[in-house]
């Protein structure tokens, strides 16, 4: 999966999880781009991740995530 | 239903969409707020917004009170300013095997073991008897579940020192706790965490990562349970059940492959399965539950099916059977009226997918489970939580035969020319007196069921009624009625309240099984003479309109009283003066003194 495509299902969980049709995110978005996003949503988004791209992320490597750009990362790994 | 909340759920999508979901049912008409406070021994945000989504779906708009992390017992124990003023109407306590405190040693005595139970029951005892004298609310507590690890293995569940036998243990002791107080409920995660499976469930990850004594996945099966047994203690279970019959109740059409050639009975596995689903469903009879037939059929062969000599179900069981060729919204709708039931408090259980949306669409708010393979429709309806059981009483046992009386009364009408000599010919007898502790259960059920014969539609638990009952400025009274043929139990509550000289009326309600029958006299003539034994002068009546209580708009015009005011809302406040006495409407009933009154 192409990273282009990773930002693409990213941003659809995005907007789910948030609730706004209209949000976008880049390479450089963090939590305080993003309405919402705080340590508790923040939970809620990662499992949804992975869910939809069928991964699993351990402990460690969850601990690290700085932006979007880290998270798409992250995944390109674990697929 | 809200269609990602029905069973079987996908707990992604639902913890995933849950703010447009929220919004979506935020929207829904007469909501009942409630204040919920939540005490946990473990993270429990996310808890709480799927737990909101459940019960908005049920009608109920919750508040929540949320305890600092871990701060369950604190907050129980030393109540901060902020709970006390929040006044919660239900506690949940979510406390997991997280928060045992201590669990035996390998080198311990049976009697050490034993100290230690008594050491952490006594813990949690603490906690709910300061509630309860605190709060006087139904509480909801979590059991436990099983260990993720057994240091012994198998020998866990055995030995004294084992935690499987440990938990097993206090999970007795909590049951224990909840058979001896009212108002207090188990929420069985221990059940629960078994049929999602224990190894998902407790996933150490969430616990690890952010204090989540559960997986973020489960959250959902722990919210929906407690959702159910809330609903259930505010009057929102489901009353009914509509079976369909051809592959449904039997493999086969009766019509065409005949009585002789229908699958049911222990022969085949086919059979078996159907068999099963009777039984399950005939066992819905002992909790009060109606069983009724909607099946595209001749009368006659519906009949001749259920007198299968392998049919568990049999004509006998049913109250209402309609087996025609009319539409099953109609029936049903006409089932409801007969039965003096909202549509929305049946189950619909059809094999049949263009039956069940014809009822999902024609019948707005009666629950229908996807039934597809005959092994799965047991699970498909008991994990739907339609009948959860928080309260049972004598009288739900009796349901069944409540109605099938009723029924032949309304036969008996239909031969009377005229209604007043109907209503002498039932024989009817009332007992009607204040409220008595045996009935505080019934009552507190009764205030929370009744929907349509309601004026005020004040929904109270049995703390609340006891309340009142102990009041010496309330006048309360519970009506019982009989006639010739049988016994309605508890039918009817009224409540006021004493204001200088006047009667402020802020429960009134009755049972629709009694509509039409001049209880609600018998009730105000007692109501009337006790106020003048009081020596009040006045009585003061309220409605407040529902999307379900239209029924009762003229309620006091009936009564004789006068109105004097009306809101936009189509609120009205009536008042009956007493200064010039009472005449008592009642004709029909033979009143049984309070003292009379017969041990029951």
């Amino acid at each position: 999966m192409s990273k282009a495509e990773i930002f693409e299902k990213l941003e659809e969980i995005f907007r789910d999880v948030f609730d706004d049709e209209s949000l976008q995110i880049g390479e450089r978005t963090t939590a305080a781009d993003v309405d919402g996003w705080d340590s508790l949503s923040h939970i809620m988004l990662l499992s949804a991740i992975e869910d939809e791209f069928d991964i699993k992320f351990d402990m460690k490597a969850v601990q690290g995530l700085q932006d979007v750009g880290a998270m798409a990362d992250l995944i390109g790994e674990l697929l | 239903m809200h269609s990602l909340l029905e069973y079987p759920f996908d707990s992604q999508a639902i913890s995933r969409k849950r703010r447009s979901i929220r919004r979506e049912l935020l929207s829904k008409p007469d909501l009942i707020e409630k204040r919920i406070a939540i005490l946990g021994g473990s993270t429990t945000h996310d808890i709480r917004e799927i737990l909101e989504l459940f019960l908005l779906d049920y009608g109920i708009r919750p508040v929540f009170y949320e305890s600092e992390y871990g701060q369950y017992w604190q907050d129980a124990m030393f109540p901060p300013e902020e709970l006390l003023r929040f006044q919660p109407e239900l506690f949940y306590i979510h406390t997991t095997n997280r928060n045992i405190s201590a669990f035996p040693g390998l080198g311990d005595t049976a009697q050490a073991v034993e100290a230690l139970l008594d050491q952490e029951y006594a813990r949690f005892c603490a906690m709910w008897d300061k509630l309860r004298e605190t709060f006087h609310c139904p509480i909801l507590q979590n059991n436990f579940e099983y260990p993720l690890y057994r240091l012994q293995g198998n020998r866990e569940a055995s030995d004294v020192h084992g935690r499987v036998h440990y938990i097993t243990c206090l999970n007795l002791r909590f049951a224990g706790y909840a058979q001896a107080h009212d108002d207090f409920y188990i929420n069985d995660i221990n059940y629960l965490s078994a049929a999602y499976g224990l190894e998902k469930w407790a996933d150490p990850f969430f616990w690890h990562m952010y204090k989540y004594a559960l997986s973020l996945d489960a959250i959902p099966s722990l919210a929906f349970s407690l959702a159910k047994i809330i609903k259930s203690l505010y009057g929102k279970n489901k009353k009914a059940l509509a079976l369909d019959l051809d592959n449904t109740l039997w493999g086969g059409v009766v019509g065409d492959d005949g009585v002789e050639n229908l699958v049911l009975g222990r022969e085949t596995s086919m059979g078996q399965a159907y068999t099963e689903f009777q039984a399950y469903l005939k066992a819905h009879k002992d909790l009060g539950i109606l069983l009724n037939v909607v099946s595209k059929n001749d009368y006659e062969n519906a009949i001749a099916g259920l007198n299968h000599p392998d049919s568990v179900l049999r004509p006998d069981d049913f109250t209402v059977i309609k087996a025609n060729w009319e539409p099953k919204s109609r029936n049903l709708l006409q089932m409801a009226q007969e039965l003096s039931l909202l549509p929305e408090s049946f189950v619909f259980a059809d094999d049949n997918p263009a039956e069940r949306e014809i009822i999902r669409q024609q019948v707005p708010g009666a629950a229908v489970p996807e039934l597809q393979d005959v092994e799965r429709y047991i699970s498909q309806i008991d994990h739907g939580g339609y009948f959860e059981v928080t309260k049972l009483t004598a009288d739900d046992r009796k349901r069944g035969e409540m109605y099938k009386e009723n029924l032949a009364r309304a036969r008996l009408e239909n031969s009377f020319a005229d209604y007043g000599a109907y209503l002498l010919s039932l024989d009817m007898h009332a007992e009607i007196a204040p409220f008595a502790p045996v009935h505080m259960g019934r009552i507190a059920q009764l205030t929370n069921k009744s929907n349509q014969f309601n004026l005020t539609t004040r929904r109270c638990t049995q703390e609340e009624i006891e309340g009142f009952a102990a009041d010496p400025a309330c006048v309360t009274l519970c009506g019982r009625l009989s006639d010739r043929f049988g016994d309605n139990g508890i039918v009817s509550v009224a409540a006021g309240r004493a204001v200088g000289t006047r009667l402020d009326i802020f429960l009134w309600l009755m049972s629709c099984r009694v509509l039409k029958r001049d209880m609600e006299y018998a009730m105000m003539d007692e109501l009337a003479a006790e106020c003048l034994r009081r020596g009040l002068r006045s009585v003061r009546g309220y409605y407040y309109p529902t999307a379900k209580n239209g029924m009762v708009r003229d309620f006091y015009e009936k009564q004789g009283f006068t109105k004097l005011s009306e809101a936009e809302d189509g609120s009205t406040v009536w008042e009956l003066d007493l200064t010039g006495g009472y005449t008592p409407k009642n004709k029909v009933i033979q009143i049984d003194r309070m003292g009379e009154e017969t041990a029951t």
